[in-house]
């Protein structure tokens, strides 16, 4: 077999990993999506956010230390003591889940009814507030997150393919952990749209709201969940990148692929936003791989959205999508 | 709203068609004029306009552009900071002669007057504009605002790694040559206060001027009867190829023309994903939204508003409290995304609704039936 060959098989299994990544974001906007039709865009700063609580509250920080440092001219930063991760995790969820009930009460609840476009919008302001009250609660420095998940080259992997291509595949452990991991949250949400009381009252909310408030369904619980369910994955995502690169503001850009990836997938399919994040993850992979070093390289940065932008022009619903009907 | 006054009766046609049919507003247009052009000048030093009044002027033309766009055809668009690093660009090549190589043979053009180069930038930011604009046909809502990501990255990378756009500097930046309007600089290292400031002025009343009456015109109407519903606007009669892509048109160019003027005459060197990063495209989008969609005044609101609140919350918090920079800057974004919020449930149409309410309640004051 030869070399390039070898090589662009390497690049396409890190691309699928990667694409794991991508779908895992991708999956908290088609949550809320399907539910309320509201279009996310904070999805990426609650991943930011929730990780970054999740450091904080592992490791004992004050929140607003700087704010309350600058006002009452104290010096305090840690609490002093070191969670382990697991109760961590569960704190952050906590959290996530008041986070959610607030931002039902105090921003979408008084925007009922409002076009899409206006609610889109109102969710790029809620991103936008929570970086900055993330950076005040939590600090904006580049944290570091260990909660206990392997890292590095898997070597299993990398002799095997060494024994049959002679050349040994370096796939990260961390990648391979997202990959279950997201496999099994996949799983999980399908399991319980499908055959869960309240999962069912989600689905019948995302079909009809008036309906479903007439055969006596809870609206506003069902979008609390909805919107806790979503910060659950967002926290999830944000583990997965923070142990890859760190706690930083980056991770809300690299969030922000997840839209072609939704694009691409349809709003409103679940697997939808798998296939999309896989199709993502590879193709780019593949492009900096073969046509990257001929225009200068970090070919990254765009490729998904002029994909997704083309793609698009021919089938606006995206591949999973329900099709678009309008009526004047 | 009020369009006509009881009473104030129009005898001509001329008369009828005028930009600003009531007297009163057409009084304060020239009293605004008169202070901007004949009064501020003498008045500033280069603190003010450094961090004031050239970050507002440059940013009212970029968010005029976009409300175009935004505000009155409805195409959200988040690709505004790649529009303007193409005018910022363009403005560049133009400024510096453009260079062409065929066969080994460089055959560059001369440098073109500033002024020109800058309208120039907007043409080609037009272009790129309509390039982009061209989905917008297939695609709709939030589906179009993604698309439009791509313009900002595609754009962005494109002058990180084409040299010739740079003209192959080391660094990878840009950086404006001393340029002259009619023997004053306005663009290098020596310029003065008044000089810059007039300069966009100038840029700033034209596209406003354009503005107004294009968007009260035949091809405003068209925009606004595509945002209201599409497909019932092309049952009468408007064509949506025509009027969306118009309307990216004539947005790119305003948003050119900002960002030539953004790199010439206010910044001087420009790195293109610090300028015009992401984070550019929705400062302008807020500035939309905060002065209020579709209004022309509202543009000019809502760049003030986000322009003078950074400086104020800076003055009050770093200057007055003494708290670190950083915490200020993080307030800055949690108070903007908390008004972004505020205003889309209280007053979706912004500063632009705010001052018309507070000016209707005024004219009738205190006989309000």
């Amino acid at each position: 077999m030869s070399d390039q060959l070898v090589y662009a098989m390497e690049v396409f299994l890190n691309g699928l990993m990667a694409g794991v990544l991508y779908a895992l974001v991708a999956l908290g906007f088609v949550l809320i999506y399907k539910a309320s039709g509201i279009f996310n865009y904070a999805q990426g700063v609650m991943a930011l956010f929730s990780a970054a609580t999740l450091v904080g509250i592992m490791k004992g920080q004050v929140p607003f230390s700087h704010l309350i440092n600058a006002i009452f001219d104290t010096d305090v930063h840690h609490f002093g003591w070191h969670l382990p991760a697991l109760a961590g995790i569960l704190l952050a969820a906590a959290f996530m889940v008041l986070l959610a009930w607030m931002v039902q009460k105090f921003v979408f609840r008084h925007l009922v009814g409002q076009e899409p476009i206006i609610l889109f919008m109102a969710t790029i302001g809620l991103a936008y507030f929570l970086e900055g009250f993330s950076d005040l609660m939590w600090g904006s420095e580049i944290k570091k997150l260990d909660v206990g998940l392997p890292q590095g080259i898997n070597l299993w992997i990398d002799e095997t393919t060494f024994n049959i291509f002679d050349y040994g595949f370096f796939i990260d452990n961390l990648d391979i952990v997202a990959t279950v991991i997201a496999a099994i949250l996949v799983f999980a949400l399908v399991l319980f749209s499908q055959y869960t009381k309240q999962g069912r009252a989600m689905r019948a909310v995302a079909d009809d709201h008036q309906a479903a408030l007439s055969v006596g369904i809870n609206l506003n619980f069902i979008w609390v969940m909805v919107w806790s369910l979503a910060g659950f994955v967002a926290l999830v995502a944000g583990i997965m990148w923070g142990t890859k690169s760190g706690v930083q503001f980056s991770l809300s850009l690299i969030a922000l692929k997840a839209l072609p990836v939704l694009m691409l997938g349809g709003f409103t399919s679940i697997p939808g936003a798998i296939v999309g994040g896989l199709i993502i993850g590879v193709g780019e992979k593949l492009f900096e791989f073969a046509i990257g070093p001929m225009v200068g390289g970090a070919t990254e940065n765009w490729f998904a959205y002029v994909l997704a932008l083309i793609f698009l022009v021919f089938r606006p619903q995206g591949l999973f999508g329900e099709k678009i009907i309008e009526r004047v | 709203m009020f369009y006509r006054e009881a009473g104030d009766y129009k005898t001509s046609y001329t008369d009828d068609g005028q930009t600003f049919p009531i007297k009163f507003d057409r009084y304060r247009y020239y009293f605004v004029l008169f202070v901007a052009f004949a009064l501020i000048p003498f008045m500033l030093n280069d603190y003010w306009v450094n961090a004031i009044f050239m970050p507002f002027l440059i940013y009212s033309i970029a968010a005029i552009g976009l409300n175009i766009l935004v505000g009155y055809c409805g195409q959200v668009s988040l690709g505004t900071g790649g529009f303007m690093a193409v005018g910022a660009y363009a403005c560049y090549k133009f400024m510096t002669g453009i260079d062409i190589w065929l066969g080994g043979v460089q055959y560059a053009l001369p440098p073109i007057n500033i002024f020109l180069s800058v309208i120039l930038a907007g043409g080609v930011t037009a272009i790129v504009g309509v390039l982009f604009g061209l989905p917008s046909l297939r695609i709709k809502g939030f589906y179009l605002a993604v698309a439009t990501l791509a313009a900002q990255f595609f754009l962005v990378w494109l002058f990180n790694k084409w040299e010739w756009a740079y003209n192959y500097s080391a660094s990878g930046q840009i950086n404006a040559p001393e340029r002259f309007v009619f023997g004053v600089p306005v663009t290098g290292p020596n310029t003065e206060a008044w000089a810059t400031y007039l300069f966009c002025l100038v840029f700033v009343t034209i596209v406003a001027v354009l503005a107004r009456n294009l968007t009260r015109g035949a091809s405003g109407r068209k925009w606004m009867a595509i945002r209201d519903m599409d497909i019932a606007a092309e049952i009468i009669g408007v064509n949506p190829l025509k009027a969306k892509l118009t309307a990216f048109a004539v947005s790119s160019f305003f948003i050119g023309i900002a960002g030539a003027l953004f790199f010439s005459v206010y910044l001087g060197a420009v790195e293109v994903g610090e300028a015009f990063g992401i984070n550019k495209s929705f400062l302008v989008l807020f500035m939309v939204i905060i002065g209020g969609l579709g209004s022309i005044f509202g543009s000019f609101a809502g760049a003030a508003f986000l322009v003078l609140l950074p400086v104020l919350l800076k003055n009050v918090l770093v200057g007055g409290l003494g708290w670190p920079t950083d915490l200020a800057a993080h307030l800055e974004f949690l108070i903007v995304g908390a008004l972004i919020i505020a205003f889309l449930i209280a007053e979706p149409h912004g500063l632009a609704q705010l001052w018309r309410v507070a000016k209707e309640k005024l004219r009738l004051w205190p006989f309000p039936h």
